[in-house]
């Protein structure tokens, strides 16, 4: 089921550069909680943190805690492989795997673990993972044919149904639409709101609508100015967000007075 | 505007910018035409040697090219005689190479993987990096010499056998594998390394299943234009393995001929003093069995080409 992130004084290195400093906030399973913010303000870098994507880059590095239902994911005893298999992750660009075919790009996660799976348990995951990403009926009859020859919104999609496919508690999106015209965003929003009722879906964008559309909670996230650390201005329902922010840079950044 | 109809009496604006429009820039005219001829001329150069090799080694070498020819060795023959083939210079060459690719293909393999998935700047892997470069300049008797000296330390000078071939020839193979397979990895899309990672597979399956499995196609043009590469090396074989007319299956003992041996050797050793009675007696035999061995090197590689384009094309990720 669905848990909830407790981020505690979270500061986020690239080598010396501190990227994003003393993060604090607490994200609400069975909700979308979704960060704005103006860009290189630490946003995806500080998504790519929740599930321990961000040490991938080489000199990368974190300080703080970041709390899964109480569990430290940076504790000493935790394996970040383990933690991607429960805090999924859709990024910016769609990338399905050109090699594999539709129905093997959403068994990748089981396949590429060398998980052994019966045929008949595969199918079945393909088609409640494709229905769960709300694609299954464009692509099933052609399930055999290559992922790269969807189109972008159904990339994406399919970039969905293979996240929940290793069944995830956490869906961390990172601008999943800013690639995508406005029917397949449609789309993707359609689907964020059904998942939510089974996952903690944490989005970054760049389209306040969106934000406005789809999340409970919003973060605003600002920078001082280059080189300094990005930092969390504000989290707050959504609503109140959008109407009577606390901070002034926020009531600017989402009026459109800067940014 | 039709073009056809006689020029109308066109308003005044219209005009001048009809005749902006029609610039007759004859400098820039001038100047493409012969940058054209020149171009073409480059191209016509570079593929005449080509065209003319290819010619004069196909009709020089397909009069002797025949099953005797390719299955028989030189034992025994001698003189003018019409005999002889090169079963034995085949033999060698193809395993001489192939062990060179067996020891080449993993180690230059695993040595650009460690510069793309591990290196990252790191010290090791720009030292690696200029090894490979400075190796890619040795010249192949120098490799030949290596090898030489190596096993002469191990075994006792004079040693020859098909196997120093093979890592005489690994030396100048695997620097050119590790760059073309260094290149190929490198354009393996870094989305699909974290689409995987955040999957949650571990980091040697994202390498083996996503990396590898993307780029395999591109890896394998690399080995075969390796392999193609030291096919045709003759002086450090001449060095290492040395020369036999008779068959030698074994690549641990004894000596092995080669193709480019073959080809050197029979050369080198011109007409044969034909006496005026002798009827069977061929004078330009040697230079015969030349052409024919280099033929028949010729189709190897080409055969190797073929089959590395297809393992291209069925690997090759697909779009629809």
């Amino acid at each position: 089921m669905a848990q909830r992130i407790d981020v505690k004084d979270l500061n986020i290195f690239y080598g010396s550069f501190k990227a994003v400093a003393d993060v604090n906030m607490t994200i609400e399973p069975r909700s979308v909680t979704a960060f704005i913010g103006p860009s290189g303000c630490g946003k995806s870098t500080f998504l790519r943190t929740l599930n321990r994507m961000h040490e991938v880059i080489p000199g990368a590095r974190v300080e703080g805690t970041v709390a899964v239902e109480g569990v430290d994911l940076y504790g000493s005893e935790i394996d970040p492989v383990a933690v991607r298999r429960q805090v999924g992750m859709v990024f910016q660009r769609p990338n399905p795997f050109p090699t594999m075919s539709i129905a093997e790009n959403v068994l990748a996660g089981i396949r590429l673990n060398n998980r052994k799976m019966s045929k008949s348990e595969g199918q079945d995951l393909v088609e409640q993972s494709l229905r769960g990403a709300n694609l299954w009926n464009e692509v099933k009859d052609r399930l055999d044919r290559p992922g790269s020859g969807l189109s972008g919104g159904q990339q994406q999609r399919l970039c969905i149904a293979r996240a929940i496919a290793v069944k995830p508690q956490v869906l961390l999106m990172d601008e999943p639409c800013s690639a995508l015209d406005p029917i397949s965003t449609l789309a993707i929003e359609d689907l964020i709101a059904e998942l939510k009722s089974q996952y903690t879906i944490v989005i970054v964008t760049h389209n306040m609508q969106q934000a406005a559309r789809v999340s409970e909670k919003t973060a605003f996230f600002n920078i001082a100015g280059t080189g300094q650390p990005g930092r969390l201005i504000e989290i707050d329902d959504t609503a109140t967000m959008f109407s009577s922010p606390k901070e002034q840079a926020t009531e600017d950044y989402i009026s459109g007075r800067f940014g | 505007m039709t073009t056809t109809t006689a020029p109308k009496p066109a308003p005044e604006g219209s005009a001048s910018l009809r005749e902006l429009l029609q610039t007759n820039d004859a400098k820039r005219r001038r100047t493409d035409v012969t940058m054209r001829v020149l171009i073409t001329a480059a191209f016509v150069l570079a593929m005449l040697p080509l065209l003319s090799l290819t010619y004069t080694v196909v009709s020089q070498g397909i009069g002797r090219l025949d099953g005797y020819f390719l299955m028989n060795s030189m034992r025994g023959v001698f003189g003018g005689m019409d005999a002889g083939g090169i079963y034995h210079a085949i033999v060698g060459t193809l395993q001489i190479t192939l062990f060179a690719a067996l020891i080449s293909v993993p180690i230059g393999l695993l040595t650009a993987i460690y510069l793309v998935e591990y290196g990252g700047g790191k010290p090791l892997a720009k030292t690696v990096t200029f090894l490979v470069d400075v190796m890619t300049g040795i010249p192949s008797i120098v490799a030949g010499l290596f090898a030489y000296a190596l096993f002469a330390l191990l075994l006792g000078p004079g040693a020859k056998f098909g196997f120093i071939g093979s890592v005489a020839l690994s030396v100048l193979m695997i620097p050119v594998v590790i760059r073309s397979s260094e290149e190929m990895l490198r354009l393996v899309p870094n989305e699909l390394r974290e689409a995987s990672l955040a999957l949650g597979v571990p980091r040697w399956l994202t390498i083996l299943k996503v990396v590898l499995r993307t780029s395999v196609a591109g890896l394998t043009t690399g080995v075969m234009l390796a392999i193609a590469r030291v096919i045709g090396e003759t002086a450090p074989l001449l060095l290492t393995v040395g020369v036999i007319d008779s068959i030698n299956f074994n690549l641990f003992e004894g000596r092995m001929m080669t193709l480019p041996v073959y080809v050197y050797r029979q050369y080198a050793q011109g007409l044969v003093p034909c006496s005026a009675d002798d009827a069977a007696c061929i004078p330009d035999i040697n230079i015969q069995r030349a052409w024919a061995a280099a033929l028949t090197l010729f189709l190897i590689v080409m055969l190797l080409n073929l089959i590395g384009r297809l393992v291209t094309r069925w690997f090759a990720p697909k779009i629809r």
